[in-house]
């Protein structure tokens, strides 16, 4: 493999992204912002008051990590799906395909560009918590190593989707009926331990219980999950993800005939 | 050097239409190869399957020597291609786009705009080079293609119809490039509808039908085999009847023009001693159909009736 042909490759990609991401802002940073303060207004204002504090914090501080987390996921999720779909939709997936860069260089270049994503509106988030709560980071290199490898991990999915995607709405059927559910029952707006037994054990299947409450952990402190188990389960989907990735393309399964 | 060889090819998709029948095709370095074929006839999947986008069933593909099982990477690095249909995207800027493709072939920022302007430029597509893609016209767009499949300067460059539906002035015009860009070298693979696109520009060439090279030969070589040809006389003056001409078959048309066919023995100095002899003048002369299309449907047609018989 050509390293330096691959990593002027890889940078070609993130730009290509980076740019795509600003261009189309109104429809990629806006909408993320807009949702996020209805949350803080609504579940962490309005309700957040009544419901009084949890874990320790006030409602509003519990529930911000979850947010800022929800909208990492679902952004990172979601630029890859979008722009790797779109290019096999209009088949400039061909300029990539045709070209010498290895496919590794491809997933990593979008998964590039879906963090970004997710990480620019994750900040953008937390610039809009600090405007109705307070936060302070207790693990700055939790916080971070998580939000990282959680943006990875749901990037890599996003590609998996686009692959498998022929049409518009197989790219918005994951997001709707698998995302958001497991993202409302991991643990954003409640801690598990309210649950009864059983359904705690079922929450613990869902990961992102995982990279929820392991953010959670480095800004608040606390945690209904070991830390450990989420640096794992983080570490095992990253590796069963990217390799998926690797089959995927190396075998043209949804991008060549 | 050969530039590009195939031996065996084969390509069965999965609704069971095999589209290549075991192909072998050797284009030498620095050729212009035509390869020509009706809708169908397995063109744009040979295509695909040398630049990577389609898997082939079986057979074999090397590029300036790399094979593309085993050296694939080095094999695309020596192709560029200009698909059939339009693969831009189209919310690009143009200037992006080349640029982009130069990166994606791992050519440096400042390498990258230097040849994308020269390119750009030389497909007289500067002006545009901030405009997105989707508001070029049909032919920019098909020149744009051709621009970023020549930034990273291939040696094997591929055109599947690179001149449908561009009006005359521009295929022209991209004719005399792609002639300036083969005389500096470049291996130039060219499918078309357009035989007088292929016999104008091609030096070697191959019909492809139903999956099976049916004709693969010089250009020269194989127009020598045309046995016939019909040319259409303008006359000064109108006549009754066609006039007797010894080895030669005449027809008055309906617009009073004369059809004269010929046979190989005979050449046109002959013609025109017999028609000036019975004082018969011609202002114009047009060859009634393409040498090369005569040819080629010749040989489709043959294929058809052998199968049929």
């Amino acid at each position: 493999m050509n390293i330096r042909l691959n990593l002027i490759a890889a940078k070609t990609i993130i730009r290509k992204e980076i740019v795509r991401v600003l261009r189309i802002w109104v429809q990629t940073i806006v909408p993320p912002a807009i949702t996020m303060t209805l949350y803080f207004i609504i579940f962490g204002n309005l309700i957040g008051r009544r419901i009084g504090s949890m874990e320790g914090f006030d409602y509003m501080q519990y529930i911000a990590p979850g947010l800022i987390m929800m909208s990492v996921i679902t952004n990172s999720y979601g630029n890859v799906v979008s722009s790797f779909f779109g290019a096999k939709f209009g088949r400039h997936v061909e300029e990539m395909l045709v070209s010498p860069m290895s496919y590794a260089t491809i997933i990593i270049g979008h998964v590039a560009g879906g963090v970004l994503r997710g990480l620019l509106v994750g900040l953008l988030v937390t610039i809009i918590a600090l405007f109705f709560t307070r936060l302070d980071v207790a693990h700055p290199l939790v916080t971070i190593s998580i939000v990282l490898m959680s943006s990875i991990v749901f990037s890599l999915a996003g590609f998996i989707n686009a692959v498998f995607a022929r049409k518009f709405d197989d790219i918005s059927i994951v997001p709707t009926f698998v995302l958001t559910p497991l993202t409302y029952l991991g643990g954003v707006f409640y801690s598990i331990s309210m649950l009864p037994e059983f359904w705690q054990n079922v929450s613990k299947a869902n990961p992102i219980l995982y990279m929820v409450n392991a953010f959670r952990y480095g800004i608040l402190g606390t945690s209904d999950i070991s830390i450990g188990h989420a640096y794992a389960i983080l570490v095992v989907f990253v590796v069963i993800l990217f390799s998926a990735c690797m089959f995927l393309m190396q075998r043209g399964i949804g991008i060549r005939e | 050097m050969t530039a590009l060889s195939i031996r065996n090819l084969t390509k069965t998709y999965k609704n069971g239409n095999q589209a290549l029948k075991g192909i072998d095709l050797s284009v030498e370095a620095g050729d212009f190869y035509a390869l020509l074929g009706p809708n169908g006839a397995g063109k744009t999947t040979a295509i695909g399957i040398i630049s990577s986008l389609v898997n082939k069933s079986g057979g074999e593909v090397e590029v300036f020597g790399h094979s593309i099982d085993t050296d694939l990477e080095a094999a695309k690095a020596c192709i560029g291609i200009v698909p059939q249909e339009v693969n831009l995207n189209l919310w690009e800027s143009v200037g992006n786009i080349v640029t982009n493709q130069a990166g994606y072939y791992g050519l440096g920022s400042k390498l990258a705009k230097q040849r994308a302007e020269k390119y750009l430029r030389t497909l007289r597509l500067w002006d545009r080079r901030g405009d997105i893609a989707r508001s070029l016209s049909g032919g920019m767009k098909r020149r744009l293609m051709i621009a970023r499949a020549l930034v990273h300067e291939p040696r094997l460059l591929i055109l599947d119809e690179p001149t449908a539906g561009v009006d005359i002035e521009i295929r022209r015009s991209m004719w005399e490039f792609l002639q300036a860009i083969n005389e500096s070298g470049t291996t130039i693979i060219l499918t078309t509808h357009y035989l007088e696109e292929a016999e104008s520009l091609c030096r070697h060439i191959a019909i492809i039908d139903e999956g099976t090279i049916i004709e693969d030969a010089r250009m020269s070589a194989i127009l020598r085999k045309l046995q016939r040809e019909v040319f259409v006389l303008s006359l000064t003056q109108e006549l009754a009847a066609a006039p007797a001409l010894d080895g030669f078959d005449a027809r008055l048309r309906g617009d009073g023009e004369l059809e004269v066919e010929k046979g190989p023995d005979r050449d046109l100095n002959d013609l025109f001693a017999q028609l000036n002899a019975q004082d018969i003048h011609v202002s114009s002369m047009r060859n009634k159909a393409n040498r090369l299309e005569e040819l080629f449907m010749r040989l489709v047609d043959r294929k058809d009736n052998g199968a049929a018989a």
